[in-house]
């Protein structure tokens, strides 16, 4: 039996255009969803109790709307779910040391988590809770398997490592091989009902401030050519404007 | 102004310049930027003490650098490194081991930071469709995206101190699984050539691979790729949801330019785009765009390159 917490993020939908208003990110049109990798996070966390046995507990920090992701995920078999308030700006010391407290108190056994989040795609909340806890931990994760104990696969510098992890641990997902379910009506209906655990938390002081958003600067336009042929010129180009090949 | 702390970037068990840039940074930042080298045999520190724009090299050297394992090298490199600003690369591993870093001290970390001015950091949010800019107080842990930077050269000499080091490991690698093929991973390769759905069917590929042993490149794919054709698996998924690179050189083949892709390949420094489709939104961003089926440009772009390099 493990008791395995999920960590998820809501952010808006990949496919979504950001836009700037003033100085900031403008987030009021764009569709929110769950963050991609947290995806393979829950699908890995779904799976370990399956194999073992155990609760499934679902966490994000967030405000009301985020409940959204946690019903999604509550669709998919997760056991529990549970929402740290908070609207504000967190840096990663402050975001971390939330969820170090939550982690500890609820006596898991295993945390998963989606290798970054879409928005950031820092990466960072996966080891630094790892290290706050005093956890191994693993990140990028492609492949898992639980028989005769955790193994995972994570890509190395030529290849690939299997590893063979001892709880407690965080693991933070890749895409990899892993393929996710998805909600039926039943896990729909059911999560309808479900009630989020909210539970307050007090914004953490923060050694990182946000000056401002912009976007990146526009390239400029670039040479066009027609035909297969010119495949000779963009090699030329590249030689001689470029100076790369 | 803070004192600095490099770690430095090994690549195949030599020193990358990845680590000179990061010296750059290291002055932008602050002053005294020692050069940090974890490693199990102290020889390859040597190379750092070349390293111009640092003071000081300490190679760190420990069993446990042999394979990496994030807490154990975290707690070893923080016995050597317990203040300061510290920087390291960009790449997955020295991000996570960053996080680590960071959380260590219970600092903050700032990662993949493209641009420093002053104490504001730039960072690409949303895979690069906005930027944001941040300052922060006190120390912190900060990783730096390859190929922003310019490397500082290779003309000083300062002193290096071995010191031994130790940290626990945590997890056990029980197999180390080689890559099939010899060819590059797109997080490694300077040149990269992705091919997307208008390749019309997954053994295409085998066109774009011979370009890429040409250049000596990796090849990627689109996610459209991806998810359609089994046969392309997701290590080559450059975009949103696969992985974001910036080589010296992209050439997207047969892929129109998903706002998702641009996010992965936007801050290459060169795009070549080939595609039948003249209004398709990869052309806003290349360099050099070729409108033509790949049949066409293909075999052309092969033999030029043949022509060019040999």
């Amino acid at each position: 039996m493990v008791d395995i917490a999920v960590l998820v993020k809501q952010v808006p939908d990949t496919n979504s255009k950001i836009q700037i208003s003033g100085d900031r990110v403008d987030l009021s049109t764009v569709k929110m969803d769950i963050s991609p990798f947290d995806e393979f996070a829950v699908e890995n966390a779904l799976q370990h109790k399956e194999s073992v046995g155990g609760t499934v507990t679902a966490i994000t920090v967030g405000p009301a709307g985020a409940d959204k992701v946690l019903k999604s995920v509550k669709a998919l078999g997760v056991d529990n779910i549970i929402r740290l308030d908070c609207d504000d700006y967190m840096d990663s010391n402050g975001l971390q040391s939330t969820l170090a407290q939550e982690i500890s108190s609820g006596g898991y056994d295993i945390v998963y988590c989606g290798k970054s989040a879409a928005d950031t795609g820092a990466g960072s909340t996966g080891p630094g809770l790892a290290e706050r806890l005093g956890w191994g931990s693993v990140s990028n994760i492609t492949d898992i398997s639980f028989d005769g104990g955790l193994t995972v696969t994570s890509p190395t510098e030529g290849g690939n490592a299997i590893i063979a992890v001892t709880l407690p641990a965080v693991i933070t997902c890749d895409k990899g091989s892993i393929k996710v379910r998805k909600s039926n009506v039943k896990g729909i209906m059911m999560a309808k009902r479900a009630q989020v655990d909210v539970k307050p938390v007090t914004t953490p002081e923060s050694s990182v401030s946000i000056v401002s958003h912009m976007m990146p600067p526009a390239k400029p336009a670039g040479k066009k050519f027609e035909g297969g042929d010119s495949a000779q010129t963009v090699v030329q180009l590249l030689r001689d404007e470029a100076n790369i090949i | 102004m803070s004192e600095t702390i490099v770690i430095a970037e090994l690549s195949n068990g030599k020193m990358s310049q990845t680590t000179n840039e990061l010296v750059t940074a290291a002055n932008k930042l602050g002053t005294n930027c020692t050069i940090i080298v974890p490693c199990s045999d102290s020889s390859i520190a040597n190379d750092a003490t070349k390293i111009s724009g640092a003071t000081k090299v300490i190679a760190a050297k420990s069993d446990v650098f042999a394979n990496y394992d994030a807490a154990a090298w975290a707690e070893a490199i923080d016995t050597v490194a317990p203040s300061g600003i510290i920087i390291t690369s960009a790449s997955a591993q020295s991000k996570d081991l960053a996080a680590r870093v960071a959380a260590r001290r219970s600092i903050s970390v700032v990662q993949d930071v493209i641009s420093i001015d002053g104490a504001t950091l730039s960072t690409p949010i949303y895979s690069g469709k906005a930027i944001q800019n941040v300052s922060f107080n006190g120390d912190a842990v900060i990783s730096v995206r390859a190929n922003v930077f310019p490397p500082t050269e290779n003309s000083g000499n300062c002193e290096m101190q071995v010191i031994d080091t130790t940290g626990n490991v945590s997890t056990a690698v029980k197999e180390m699984v080689q890559r099939a093929s010899q060819r590059l991973d797109v997080s490694e390769a300077n040149i990269i050539i992705s091919g997307g759905r208008g390749m019309g069917t997954p053994a295409n590929f085998s066109h774009l691979e011979e370009i890429a042993d040409k250049l000596g490149a990796a090849v990627g794919a689109s996610r459209a790729a991806v998810d359609t054709w089994d046969e392309i698996p997701h290590a080559m998924q450059v975009g949103q949801t696969g992985k974001t690179v910036n080589p010296n050189l992209y050439i997207a083949v047969g892929i129109s330019g998903a706002i998702q892709h641009l996010a992965g390949m936007r801050s290459s420094k060169y795009i070549v785009a080939i595609n039948k489709d003249a209004d398709a939104p990869i052309f806003q961003h290349a360099d050099y765009g070729i409108v033509a089926t790949w049949e066409e440009a293909l075999p052309v772009l092969s033999s030029s390159l043949s022509n060019l390099l040999g």
